[in-house]
């Protein structure tokens, strides 16, 4: 993945965020990592809307996506993305302790492209968010610009 | 990804099918690779037209894709799969030599989940794959109907 392309998190859960920074810093140390602690945030990132930062122009963002969380849950915000001409293009990894078939199902439906369920174990979680940062690092991973 | 997931790995190079297949095993995925030369191939399967075999119901799939390929390309397959209310859950990579940002950008436009360009390296390929197959260990894959 370019150095430039900017890895968003919405993730509430502060040790959780933690944890994904930490391990993901390790493989894709010049990458940018945004958190967002509920989908309205993100939302209004993404879609220039509201007081707090906005994306600019022209740049390459993956997102790791909760779905539990305040205010707008993650299956929303994977919806409004997947609308949008632009943001539609952006990859998006579902990371949830939701291990539901009907929810995996429905997230790939709307256009997700991995579904991965957060480990209960701490030493299990390090080690898929380690495997996502070794794949991410790697540098035939192309994700697309996104304009306007 | 549980070991019932079904891999199907569309790619008309010998050498490089072969370097994914090996590489796949050798990383621990014990899963059942499907391989098909062409995009014509796969469409043929998917929807269970033509002589060959087709597809299972209740079955997930995973699926890596080239896009150069003789009769259909990957775009071409991508797109099908796309307009299909089934066969668009299948998470789909693209696997291709082709570095190109209007590609890139068509591919994730008809949901495709990662864009990987092959290294022109075998060694580093290889490292691709094993990582690849290191990620896709822990990927939730759905059933498709």
């Amino acid at each position: 993945m370019l150095e430039d392309t900017v890895i968003l998190i919405a993730e509430d859960d502060a040790g959780h965020f933690a944890l994904l920074k930490k391990n993901l810093w390790r493989s894709c140390v010049a990458n940018d990592i945004i958190q967002f602690k509920d989908g309205q945030e993100v939302l209004d990132f993404l879609f220039r809307e509201g007081q707090g930062p906005v994306r600019e122009e022209n740049c390459r963002y993956i997102l790791l996506l909760d779905i539990r969380m305040p205010k707008v849950d993650g299956r929303d915000v994977l919806k409004r993305m997947k609308e949008d001409d632009e943001l539609k293009k952006i990859p998006v990894v579902m990371l949830t302790t939701t291990d539901d078939a009907g929810e995996i199902a429905k997230c790939y439906d709307m256009g997700c492209s991995f579904y991965v369920v957060k480990p209960a174990d701490y030493n299990m979680f390090m080690d898929a968010v380690n495997n996502l940062g070794t794949l991410l690092s790697l540098q035939g991973v192309s994700v697309p610009v996104i304009k306007n | 990804m549980r070991k019932e997931v079904v891999i199907l790995t569309v790619e008309d190079d010998d050498g490089h099918f072969w370097l994914i297949k090996r590489n796949l095993q050798r990383e621990g995925v014990p899963n059942k690779v499907v391989r098909f030369a062409d995009g014509q191939e796969v469409l043929d399967y998917l929807f269970c037209l033509g002589d060959g075999d087709h597809r299972a119901g209740d079955t997930a799939y995973l699926m890596l894709l080239d896009i150069r390929m003789p009769k259909v390309d990957g775009i071409e397959v991508l797109r099908q799969m796309h307009d299909d209310e089934n066969l668009r859950k299948i998470p789909v990579v693209m696997l291709t030599t082709a570095d190109d940002l209007d590609e890139i950008d068509k591919c994730h436009e008809l949901g495709s989940s990662l864009y990987i360009v092959k290294p022109i390296e075998y060694d580093d390929f290889v490292d691709t794959i094993r990582k690849l197959a290191r990620f896709l260990a822990i990927v939730q894959v759905p059933e498709i109907a």
